[in-house]
């Protein structure tokens, strides 16, 4: 669908030419007040209180969500997850990727608008320029001025702030990794590990540059997000729509002129759309990929509306197809429910519960058997064959355990070794065991047999396959 | 110490790595000041599919300075670092050195852990469950391959468990034999022995020390023969420690038992090494995996924590 080409027209004046390269612009984005500026607060405090909170949690006597790197274990309330356990992050990843496709397909980039870490920033460091350098236009005529005693102040007070939520940024993402209240103890006696004190500063550092600097830039440039994430719209996608059958033609005039007899739409021109937008692009042009869907240019629209007192709504969450059809809100909704988004739910729906329910289910041990590199059988006194085996039996509860190893598969088969083994909490243990198997019951050859790990009755009990061989 | 064979390639490799870099370097420069006029629709002119035109948007400028920020990182690292040719870099790195320093590193960092044991002697080194957990793993990732996971060993590997020592079982000769590894040598005896039917006698003899089935006929000829045997041996095969030769006479057999097995061990005889671990393990391992081992055949495991 390409609106018609203009017709050539040959230049009279020498066309201006550009850089192939294109200075970054600077966005002084305008505050903004509504019903999408409050969701997006309020996701910043749902998403923020849930990262800067979770690690001062406990959970009985330790951290409730740690992910130990240097003993590979990872705690998260109750559970405790082993490397092994790698499946779980690959579900989480999976479930996070069909919800992104399904949000995308009913709303456009939500995401990006309301919880991406890049824009939750941002605004929050958007937040802290406007408490010190004050509202759109005092921003822009303060970076105008030459360098004076109050610039100066403003400068380093705004970016004292921006570095210290930079750090205690990266500060929080390093507590996840390394228990937090330690971490603030060894912070205050710099008595940091330079590994920790990098992280910290590196995380934060990219937070400062992220938010303070690049802002925009990321999601035009950077992030790849963005870029499939509009191959995932169709035509009854909510995306943030300018009414041009109703705006246009765009004109200002004053509030109670009859816009009908001076022949104008009801665009009244104020540029507020163009103001509050965290991307600097002007909705009324379309569509367009620099467009995160946050909604702002949705609120300014509506306040200017109110203030004009004509009906709201000439830039809103609508579908290619409701604006060019001029769709009820309720026809928009009920094609929602199309086959792309009912695959996507039902998809997302049956991972996430295939997900928990392996989760509940999950039995707190793990074993790994590995039969022995040095013998594959050896006859032993009483008449008897040995086959050695290495059984790596994982506790992955956290008290110790005392696991009953016996074994199963063949007519005769013993457990040689000492058959009860201890584990510590949230310990894993190697074990040589020796199988016993009356000499000549069994022709020569490979038998599959089976290790049974029990806990005790009612407890974790683990079955492992592995084979005995008999020599000829 | 450089691979190449000829000073030559490594001026051409050099030569093309700088070359290479310059290149990007005036690429970037001709593009940094090149000028475009923009067309009407900011499209390249490119259509596919009908419809699917592609944009003409710039790169943002920050993104050249990253190109030239990478620039100056190559440079700065093949002045520091060995990447021109044989140049060896301001820093002389090698990945010898590096490792040399991480297993340093690693022994420095793991020395608290053994600092506990240093003034316990054997006994009490095996008592203690938490060295018993460390030897343990020592042992798993140094000993297993050959010893078996359960120390009871295998054809030609010495079981570990069973109180029978070639070069003795006291915690000294264990750390020594540890320390230095071991190489037993049977020479190849037919010759002195004498005919294949006076080998075969004394194998019969051999196997009569134990009690182990044997024809006792040939076992009485072959006892004239042993005299060769018991320079080693010792005259009733008992073994000599010293030495490292085995016990003939407590039916322990090493290296395959039966009349077949012990013919071919005097015919062919036999050199077995135990590698020496002195430089992989640090004095404090060794320690411990010695008071492991001596555990293993002097009382049963100790409890675990």
């Amino acid at each position: 669908m390409t609106p018609p080409r203009a017709r050539k027209v040959i230049p009279i004046q020498p066309v201006e030419e550009a850089s192939l390269y294109e200075a970054q612009k600077k966005i002084y984005p305008r505050a903004v007040g509504g019903l999408l500026s409050r969701w997006r607060w309020a996701m910043v405090f749902a998403t923020q209180l849930f990262f800067y909170g979770m690690p001062w949690l406990e959970w009985g006597q330790r951290q409730a969500v740690l992910f130990d790197l240097e003993a590979r274990r990872f705690y998260i309330f109750g559970l405790v997850l082993y490397p092994q356990d790698f499946i779980y992050l690959t579900g989480l990843l999976v479930v996070s990727a069909l919800s992104l496709f399904l949000f995308t397909a009913v709303a456009g980039r939500l995401w990006c608008g309301f919880t991406c870490p890049q824009t939750v920033y941002t605004e929050i460091f958007l937040w802290i320029e406007r408490k010190v350098e004050g509202e759109r236009g005092a921003r822009m005529k303060l970076d105008t001025h030459p360098m004076s005693l109050e610039k100066l102040v403003k400068k380093w007070f705004k970016h004292i702030l921006w570095i210290g939520v930079g750090v205690w940024t990266g500060f929080t993402f390093v507590g996840y990794f390394s228990p937090i209240r330690d971490l603030g103890l060894a912070f205050l006696r710099t008595q940091m590990g330079s590994w920790e004190v990098f992280w910290v500063f590196f995380y934060g550092f990219a937070t400062y540059g992220n938010a303070g600097f690049l802002r925009e830039q990321v999601c035009k440039y950077m992030c790849p997000y963005a870029r499939f994430q509009s191959a995932m719209f169709d035509k009854d996608t909510l995306i943030v729509s300018y009414d041009q059958a109703r705006g246009e033609p765009r004109g200002v005039r004053a509030r109670h002129d009859d816009a009908r007899a001076l022949g104008l739409g009801a665009c009244v021109d104020c540029t507020l759309c163009v103001q509050v937008c965290p991307t600097g692009i002007d909705i009324r042009n379309g569509l367009q990929y620099e467009c995160i869907g946050c909604g702002l240019c949705i609120d300014a629209c509506d306040t200017m509306m109110d203030k004009m007192e004509y009906p709201r709504g000439l830039i809103r969450f609508s579908t290619q197809n409701g604006v060019q059809g001029g769709w009820s809100r309720a026809r928009i909704w009920r094609r929602v429910w199309r086959p792309r988004v009912l695959a996507y739910t039902g998809l997302l729906l049956a991972l996430s519960i295939a997900l928990l329910a392996s989760l509940v289910v999950r039995t707190p041990l793990k074993v790994d058997v590995v039969r022995d590199r040095a013998a594959l059988a050896r006859i032993v006194g009483g008449g008897q064959l040995e086959n050695v085996y290495r059984l790596q039996l994982m506790n992955a509860t956290e008290s110790p355990q005392r696991y009953r190893i016996s074994a199963g598969g063949l007519a005769g088969l013993t457990v040689a070794s000492e058959p009860v083994v201890e584990v510590g909490p949230a310990q894993s243990r190697w074990v040589a065991v020796r199988l016993h198997l009356p000499y000549g019951t069994v022709p020569a050859g490979s038998h599959a047999i089976t290790f049974e790990v029990d806990a005790g009755p009612g407890e974790a009990h683990v079955a492992e396959k592995s084979v005995f061989l008999v020599p000829r | 110490m450089s691979d190449f064979d000829n000073e030559f390639w490594s001026v051409y490799v050099a030569g093309l790595t700088l070359v290479s870099i310059l290149a990007c370097l005036l690429l970037l420069w001709i593009t940094a000041r090149k000028k475009v006029a923009p067309s009407a629709d900011n499209t390249t002119g490119h259509v596919w599919d009908e419809d699917l035109m592609e944009m003409n948007n710039p790169m943002p400028r920050w993104w050249m300075w990253l190109f030239v920020i990478t620039i100056i990182f190559g440079l700065l690292y093949l002045v520091a670092y060995p990447g021109m040719g044989t140049y060896q870099g301001k820093l002389a790195w090698t990945s010898r050195a590096e490792h040399a320093k991480d297993v340093e590193q690693a022994a420095r960092d793991i020395a608290p852990q053994y600092a506990r044991f240093a003034g316990m002697n054997t006994e009490e080194v095996a008592r203690d469950p938490q060295a018993m957990a460390i030897g343990e793993r020592l042992f798993m990732n140094n000993c297993a391959q050959c010893h078996g996971s359960d120390a009871r060993g295998s054809k030609g590997f010495p079981n570990l468990t069973d109180g029978d020592w070639l070069y003795g079982g006291t915690p000294e000769v264990i750390s020594e034999t540890i320390h230095k590894g071991r190489t037993g040598v049977m020479p190849p005896m037919a010759a002195a022995v004498g005919t294949p039917e006076d080998v075969k006698n004394v194998a019969h003899y051999v196997l009569s020390l134990s009690g182990s089935p044997h024809d006792s006929l040939r076992a009485s000829l072959g006892k004239s023969k042993f005299g060769v045997c018991a320079a080693c041996h010792g005259v009733g095969g008992k073994g000599n420690p010293a030495l490292g030769a085995p016990n003939l006479s407590d039916d322990i057999w090493l290296h395959g038992w039966g009349e077949s097995a012990i013919v071919s061990m005097i015919n062919t005889g036999k050199t077995s090494q135990m590698p020496a671990q002195a430089g992989k393990l640090t004095e404090a391992q060794i320690q411990v995996l010695a008071a492991y081992v001596w555990s293993l055949s002097n009382r049963a495991a100790p409890a675990r924590p």
